[in-house]
């Protein structure tokens, strides 16, 4: 169940992918199964981001987990350049995960504060042998380099930096061991949008002088147009529809991504179509609806819908989707007319893009 | 009727703190008022000030110290005695959190706890009080809400959570509503949902609403006017229309130009260089110039006052008008 789009050799592979959890009923000794992510597939080329968007519940985290190796899969394989993760001696999977890293949402939190930044960076390359006692100071000056901090910084603590300054360093420690493929866990969602906008260039330069991969989670979908090539919706476990980027942003098919999409603020008064909103809460992963999981909440859903499961298939412009209903349901309608900026604003964001561009170039020419 | 005298007006505000490095200000000489019925958004992002400003609004910052006036209908809150602060905290002035989760008691229920406020303020026998306290559940879309009465917080979802917070905010028929982050920690379809309840209720109440957050897109569609607070203080001062399609401090267009658009594929955003100040060493003249593409000379010795450019519209920037200085190609 690929899309056509990822048939050349893809870096990353799941099939099939499911992760149950069993958790206490009312009482102890009564175990109730959760079905955290159910039966997911998709691929990730080499170079190419991919994001996973859903709100909280939806199990997008877990799906990055189970990549990294966070979460054991309860069914399904992932395949990383070709063979499958599990079913390897411990040295191969050892060698296999140093290439597939993660980047977390709260820097701060995953960093420990008695390391300073020199020695957090130089840790996880020393773990794998990929610089000894002697190189490691080089390679911790690189790294900063890379992600745009200064070598000075590597002597502090991590209390010692802003928010986006750590995410900056989560980022080169995972960059450390020569990763292909990182998992970004709502890397900015914690962020100031001005600084958002600082880590958001900064992974598409890494993508682009190193060839890296993205699996991007994120509820942001502003960003996420922004980043991926490809984007995969899911909801309560399942990929609902997955394809390229253009083809979910402009002609969303499935009715939880244009309920999405319609639910995004836009920042111009008057933009946003009100009144599209979607009613109700996400159900209960612990006892999720009969057939289509989306059914309680669409404004579309017939009968059919609370009987059979629908399947992700074809959808049109390379995507697929999982809707009985997507070819009947009326054309999405996007929030275009109001949703460009004024032209006197779109005149001075020009001239500060422009400014900006000649400050920068004038201090690093300094 | 009384459109224009402003039910809350604030002048000269200042917010202090003593810390081992000296006095900081997160708040300095911030002006603004707001009429009756009118929604007035503050954005900046963290280490703006916004929310220390809000919460002293209310005077629920004690450790701080706090000059200027705060006139409520004309009365200076500053100058009460503390027990009278009760009669606006959650009375006239009602007040809803980010953490839904952490502003609610665990212990109690929903209902019991939208209860103790209406009868702490008011004169009600305890079946009144429920009637009333079902009557504003219903009011914010809960559904079933005479069974949700006897739900404790954790038995309710974010979004529900957040629904009972604002009709605790509501039960006692507020004039103003400070609204501090009310939908950041919610998923994008529950906060449409709670948007549109707050404008629908603020057409119904007629309160005022202080709409604090940090999100460009919420601002657009809820507020009829936007205050931007840079580092402690108010950069720009405008109506909502004019502030998106004119806007006249170069951090506004900095946080405009750091979005991604969602209509648009733009190659690279351009975000504000730098970060935001250490209050105890900020920088002269304008706060925003270090970080500022459009930055003069004249711009690091004083600091620009918040000045009228259009009627309305208010900036404090020495190049304002921005579009007009700058296409004129004056002396950089």
């Amino acid at each position: 169940m690929t899309s056509p789009t990822d048939a050349s050799a893809p870096l990353l592979k799941v099939e099939g992918l499911s992760k149950t959890f069993s958790v206490a009923g009312a009482w102890p000794w009564q175990k109730r199964t959760l079905s955290a992510v159910n039966d997911i597939s998709f691929g990730i080329a080499p170079g190419e981001t991919l994001s996973l968007v859903g709100e909280s519940g939806c199990g997008k985290s877990t799906a990055g987990r189970m990549l990294v190796g966070l979460a054991a899969p309860s069914s399904g394989r992932i395949l990383f350049e070709g063979r499958e993760l599990s079913g390897q001696t411990a040295s191969e999977q050892r060698a296999m995960r140093r290439r597939i890293q993660l980047i977390f949402q709260d820097p701060y939190g995953s960093l420990n504060p008695r390391m300073t930044v020199g020695e957090l960076i130089a840790e996880p390359a020393l773990l794998h042998g990929l610089a000894d006692r002697n190189s490691a100071n080089d390679r911790v000056a690189e790294l900063l380099g890379l992600v745009g901090l200064a070598k000075r910084h590597a002597g502090r603590y991590p209390h010692e930096f802003s928010g986006g300054q750590r995410q900056r360093i989560g980022i080169a420690r995972a960059l450390a061991v020569e990763p292909r493929l990182i998992v970004c866990d709502e890397p900015v969602s914690a962020l100031d949008v001005s600084v958002q906008a600082q880590i958001v260039n900064l992974l598409q330069s890494l993508q682009d002088r190193l060839g890296l991969s993205y699996l991007f989670i994120s509820h942001g979908l502003s960003v996420v147009r922004h980043i991926s090539h490809r984007v995969a919706v899911m909801y309560l476990g399942n990929i609902v529809e997955i394809g390229p980027k253009a083809a979910i942003f402009d002609q969303p098919s499935h009715p939880y991504t244009r309920a999405l999409l319609a639910a995004a603020p836009v920042p111009r008064p008057g933009a946003r179509q009100a009144s599209v909103a979607l009613a109700g809460d996400m159900p209960s992963p612990l006892d999720p609806p009969s057939g289509c999981r989306f059914h309680p909440r669409c404004p579309f859903a017939i009968e059919r819908c609370r009987r059979d499961i629908p399947a992700l298939s074809p959808g049109g412009d390379g995507r697929l989707v999982a809707c009985h209903r997507w070819q009947e349901i009326p054309a999405f309608q996007a929030n275009a007319p109001g949703a460009q900026h004024a032209p006197k604003t779109t005149r001075l964001l020009a001239l500060y893009r422009q400014a900006a561009a000649n400050s920068n170039s004038r201090m690093s020419s300094n | 009727m009384t459109q224009d005298i402003p039910l809350i007006a604030v002048r000269g505000l200042r917010v202090g703190f003593h810390t081992a490095g000296g006095t900081v200000a997160a708040v300095d000489d911030v002006n603004f008022s707001v009429r009756a019925g009118e929604t007035l958004a503050i954005v900046g992002e963290s280490g703006s000030g916004k929310s220390v400003m809000s919460l002293s609004l209310l005077r629920l910052v004690p450790s701080a110290i706090t000059t200027g006036e705060i006139l409520f209908r004309g009365d200076d809150l500053l100058t009460k005695p503390a027990h009278a602060m009760r009669d606006f905290r959650g009375g006239r002035i009602g007040m809803i959190f980010q953490e839904p989760n952490t502003s609610l008691n665990p212990v109690q229920t929903i209902g019991d706890q939208i209860v103790e406020a209406i009868q702490l303020h008011e004169a009600v026998g305890k079946a009144a009080a429920r009637a009333r306290a079902v009557e504003v559940l219903e009011l914010t879309g809960i559904p079933s809400p005479r069974a949700r009465m006897k739900s404790y917080p954790h038995e309710l979802s974010g979004g529900m959570r957040q629904r009972a917070m604002i009709a605790m905010a509501l039960a006692c028929r507020p004039e103003l509503l400070i609204a501090d982050e009310p939908t950041t920690a919610l998923d994008v379809t529950v906060q449409a949902q709670i948007l549109d309840l707050m404008r629908e209720l603020k057409a119904n109440s007629g309160a005022a609403i202080i709409l604090i957050t940090h999100d460009l897109g919420v601002v657009a569609e809820m507020a009829d006017r936007v205050a931007v607070m840079y580092a402690g203080r108010i950069v720009e001062i405008a109506p909502v229309t004019d502030l998106f399609d004119g806007p006249e401090h170069p951090y506004t267009i900095g946080l405009l130009s750091s979005m991604p658009s969602i209509d648009g594929d733009s190659e690279t955003l351009t975000p504000i260089e730098g970060s935001m100040p250490d209050p105890l060493a900020l920088p002269a003249g304008c706060r925003f110039q270090p970080r500022c593409p459009f930055a003069i000379k004249r711009c690091a010795m004083e600091a620009p006052p918040l000045e009228t450019v259009r009627p309305g519209h208010l900036s404090a920037c020495w190049r304002a008008p921005l579009l007009e200085t700058l296409t004129r190609g004056g002396q950089q």
